[in-house]
């Protein structure tokens, strides 16, 4: 067998060296970007310094994991990431179906492929300036505001310095900006659906109502469900850059994510080896979640990421 | 096609649906494109006027004024901003071109050795990875910080891209390949000849993506320059539009009325966003492919 291997080995040589000395640049990327910072983990074991560097630093045991579990704000990130994140799923991801089925059943081309191209554009504007939006509108006297003021409001104040509205601040405006691109995997799926089966629904007596019922919804189930339960397996991922451009201290209460305090707490305040400590936490709820949604995705559509 | 052949099947019902379906997306396409129009006409409009008048308005308030813009396209950081952004787009996708290309060339190739190991191991960093603080003290530590390089290097490369041209790779007829080792081509020929020849509308989706990724990154920036006068674009924007770091547009009389603030601040976002805005509906279908491609792959 050994020798078979090293037979089979020098074969590969010969014949692939150029192949391993192409792909090296792409190894070195990998080896130094990714699998030397999971290596650089073990910080969060450590009494870690810049001066004594990561291998020069004392082993402190599970100290900073014991300290942030036990800690005021365990329970409050881990709240307020799951909030977020079941409030946008709850909400963002019904809305591009919805939507996707009305802008199936828009006659005029023309108007359908409008709506689509406007729908697009806010994914294409960046997160500072979505973010700059956003607080210029909820600022007191400003477009937002007067709008709700309509509503009872108080456009005298900032809707950013309450915490009751951080939430759904975030929410709808993730879905002003992505309902229109995230619908794009629908309306190809609804393209995709045989022509044929409509019309043998209409020749069974089923009306526009039925065929959707009957016919559009199973032809689309298997994307819904698919992307349905990914988005569940990154539940506890909340990206720390939205959330950091919006949120000030007055509401941390309800905006701070564990991403944003182990921004928070490792950049700005320099606590390297606790800020660590949460990432890998967090890493490592991220991959049983995505392990999970995958095997449910596996056994419930049939189709995973791998 | 279908729609009409079946107009008068559906009766009254169905017609009432339509003209609400279609009211309903004449209120969306409102809600999306206002705040945009918005932006623009508040951009010229008197700034006095405009803290006046905070609602919804239709067209700008006069007069009209162009200081904002003058101050914005002179002001030195957004100057030194378009350049900045410009060195690290230009650099950075050169070198996530040949990386992606290269990676997914070799995981494109079915008869090597370690291909399927180092696939799995590639396809591992997708879930798992260091985290924000070790990454950026293994960047800190070769010695990158306050560089371009910082910018540029630790993103050479998307797995994700990486894997989509994989795809289109595997899609060129290994008809083709053959032909090309029996000519005596070696695999650095047959990529550069065979495979990236044929796959250039999956590449302009990769520049894309990747284009648009160096055009807004502000966070490595963040935290790994120190030197104001290297700042990409997008941190400029970060630190004017939300930290309202403007105090330096703000001087002079103009500058001090009222609502000016605000003015520089749609000035500039017009000055950032439109550019990007009016190129897009030309580009779009090469970002829908993308979300197909993408989509067929997982």
């Amino acid at each position: 067998m050994a020798q078979s291997f090293s037979k089979r080995f020098k074969k590969d040589m010969r014949l692939n060296w150029s192949a391993y000395l192409l792909v090296l640049p792409v190894l070195l990327y990998y080896a130094i970007f990714c699998y030397k910072p999971m290596y650089g983990i073990i910080i969060s074991f450590k009494d870690f310094s810049l001066r004594k560097g990561i291998v020069g630093s004392e082993w402190v045991g599970l100290v900073y994991y014991k300290d942030f579990f036990s800690s005021y704000y365990f329970l409050r990130l881990l709240k307020n990431t799951v909030v977020i994140s079941a409030a946008s799923i709850a909400v963002g991801f019904p809305i591009p179906i919805i939507f996707a089925l009305l802008l199936n059943e828009v006659r005029s081309r023309a108007y359908k492929r409008t709506v689509q191209t406007v729908s697009y554009m806010p994914h294409f504007i960046s997160i500072v300036v979505i973010c700059a939006l956003i607080r210029l509108f909820t600022a007191n006297h400003s477009l937002l505001t007067t709008f709700f003021s309509y509503f009872g409001y108080d456009d005298r104040y900032d809707m950013l310095n309450y915490k009751e509205y951080f939430v759904p601040i975030y929410v709808l405006s993730n879905v002003w900006q992505n309902t229109g691109w995230n619908c794009i995997i629908y309306l190809s799926a609804l393209a995709g659906i045989d022509m044929e089966l409509y019309e043998a629904a209409r020749i069974d007596g089923a009306n526009r109502w039925k065929q959707t019922l009957h016919v559009t919804l199973p032809g689309i189930a298997n994307t819904v469900i698919l992307l349905f339960v990914l988005r569940l397996g990154s539940i506890m991922s909340v990206g720390f850059e939205k959330i950091i451009l919006l949120y000030n201290e007055g509401v941390y209460e309800t905006a701070d994510v564990i991403s944003s305090y182990t921004y928070r707490r490792g950049l700005v305040k320099g606590d390297y080896a606790y800020s660590a400590a949460i990432g890998l936490f967090n890493s490592v709820i991220n991959v049983i979640f995505v392990l999970t949604a995958n095997r449910a995705s596996n056994r419930l559509a049939g189709v995973g990421l791998f | 096609m279908k729609k009409k052949s079946t107009l008068k099947q559906e009766g009254r019902g169905y017609e009432v649906f339509q003209v609400f379906n279609n009211l309903f997306f004449a209120l969306v396409l409102f809600i999306t494109a206002y705040p945009i129009y918005y932006v623009l006409i508040a951009s010229f409009s008197s700034p006095s006027g405009l803290a006046v008048n905070y609602g919804f308005i239709w067209l700008p308030i006069k007069p009209f004024t162009l200081e904002a813009y003058r101050r914005v396209i002179t002001y030195r950081p957004v100057i030194l901003g378009f350049k900045n952004t410009f060195i690290i787009l230009v650099a950075g996708l050169a070198l996530n071109m040949v990386m992606t290309s290269i990676g997914a060339y070799f995981l494109s190739l079915k008869n090597v050795m370690f291909s399927r190991v180092i696939g799995m191991l590639i396809l591992f960093t997708m879930y798992f990875g260091g985290g924000l603080i070790p990454s950026y003290l293994n960047v800190r530590s070769l010695g990158m910080l306050n560089t371009y390089w910082a910018l540029i290097i630790p993103g050479a490369l998307s797995t994700y891209n990486m894997l989509i041209l994989r795809s289109a790779f595997a899609g060129v007829p290994a008809s083709l390949v053959e032909a090309a080792t029996i000519d005596g081509a070696k695999h650095f020929t047959i990529l550069r000849r065979v495979m990236l020849p044929l796959t250039g509308s999956t590449l302009a989706v990769l520049v894309l993506y990747y284009g648009v990724g160096h055009w807004n990154a502000w966070f490595s920036a963040s935290i790994y320059l120190q030197d104001t006068t290297k700042y990409p674009l997008a941190l400029v924007l970060r630190n004017i539009l939300i930290k309202s770091q403007d105090a330096e547009m703000r001087q002079g009389d103009a500058g001090n009325e009222q609502g000016f603030t605000d003015l520089i601040k749609y000035a500039l976002i017009v000055v950032s966003t439109f550019p990007i805005l009016c190129l897009y509906p030309f580009l779009q279908r090469f970002f829908v492919k993308g979300v197909m491609i993408g989509a067929l792959k997982g």
